[in-house]
């Protein structure tokens, strides 16, 4: 699917600078998303070394174990298929807590390591878990408690009540963040089996 | 009720920064040395996104930028005015899965335009704030594990955004519509 609405947005665009007879328009745009795409990545980096190097110090010290024991119940019903004693839990249950505190910044590292540990948990390397489906829908459905970035920005517009929005908000995400684990869970049991193999 | 979550998480990064060490050496873990070992992994997965993401920036920028994204608007727009929806908040809920500074652009233009309290300022905010980048999470996170095949992931991701944008709207009309 991903395959699909690449090539979709490329082939639109240059349909449509062609019908305009600027062509150029492409170029210019290629340019400056590739551009956007390492800028991206090299903001990234500080911000990568940093927190892997902090989380490392939790998982050493047990902190990740104690946070997973804690939060057992919630990673049991979202992970099944993730041993409860498995780091990949611990860094799982980091990043929901980051980003439910708005730490957009810090969610990221903890994330991409949790994908990391998941990853060793697959035996087919290019084909996602159900396991990492699921962590990837709680982290597009983006659910936060304050929406800092947004409140920010309206203050920068100079409203008179910039926190106004964070109840809809709050409301809204937690919308969003229900219908992604429905639907989570309506394909892994529509694409797995009980004992974690495709189907098929 | 916000100035106890908007204070809990300005505290929150300070404390994890003081406290994780503090326990860690309490637990007589060689703190700076694990520092180190971990903090290594950072530039080779921060580095090894770049293709990914690159590939996928290209392709939304563009998409936008060429005026494609503009061009399937004008057809959209008389659907879901239908159902009432502002036609000025559908490119946000359109581009906010594909590009978060995309949307956000188009929020800006909403609040400079009829200003932040506004009801589509209001509304505009909420939308922006309640879901986040799908297909930027989707790439940067299975591409820094080298995931191929991401099965449903990406169409669970973009239900969550249209139930999210739709949840604003509805949640915006009732709490926000002036009637």
């Amino acid at each position: 699917m991903i395959h699909y609405i690449w090539v979709f947005m490329i082939l639109s665009g240059v349909v449509a600078a062609a019908f305009q007879g600027k062509l150029n328009l492409v170029t210019t745009a290629a340019l400056k998303g590739a551009e956007e795409g390492v800028s991206v990545c090299f903001g990234l980096i500080s911000i990568m070394v940093f927190w892997l190097g902090m989380m490392r110090i939790a998982q050493d010290a047990g902190l990740l174990e104690k946070l997973a024991k804690v939060l057992r119940p919630v990673a049991k019903f979202l992970f099944p298929s993730v041993p409860h004693d498995h780091p990949a839990m611990g860094y799982i249950l980091s990043n929901m807590s980051a980003n439910l505190f708005g730490l957009g910044n810090a969610a990221t590292p903890m994330g991409l390591k949790a994908m990391e540990e998941l990853q060793k948990l697959n035996s087919d390397k290019k084909t996602a878990t159900p396991a990492m489906c699921t962590l990837l829908a709680l982290n597009t459905s983006g659910l936060t408690l304050i929406p800092t970035t947004m409140i920010g920005i309206r203050l920068k517009h100079g409203s008179a009540d910039p926190t106004e929005i964070i109840g809809p908000t709050l409301l809204a995400t937690i919308c969003a963040t229900i219908i992604a684990i429905m639907l989570d869970r309506y394909y892994r049991n529509r694409t797995f089996d009980a004992t974690g193999q495709r189907k098929k | 009720m916000f100035e106890v979550v908007s204070f809990i998480s300005n505290m929150m990064l300070p404390a994890i920064i003081v406290f994780v060490p503090l326990y860690a050496v309490f637990r007589k873990v060689p703190v700076y040395d694990s520092f180190i070992e971990g903090a290594k992994e950072g530039f080779p997965t921060a580095i090894s996104i770049i293709p990914h993401l690159v590939g996928m920036m290209v392709a939304v920028s563009i998409f936008r930028d060429t005026g494609a994204l503009q061009f399937y608007l004008q057809f959209l727009n008389p659907v879901l005015s239908w159902f009432n929806i502002p036609n000025e908040v559908i490119p946000i809920g359109i581009l906010r899965p594909i590009s978060g500074t995309g949307s956000l652009a188009f929020v800006e233009s909403i609040l400079r335009t009829y200003g932040p309290d506004s009801f589509l300022g209001k509304l505009a905010s909420t939308i922006q704030g309640s879901t986040d980048t799908t297909l930027y999470v989707l790439t940067v996170y299975f591409g820094a594990v080298g995931i191929r095949s991401s099965l449903y992931a990406l169409k669970v991701g973009l239900w969550a955004d249209l139930a999210g944008f739709l949840a604003s709207w509805i949640i915006c009309s009732i709490i926000f519509m002036p009637s």
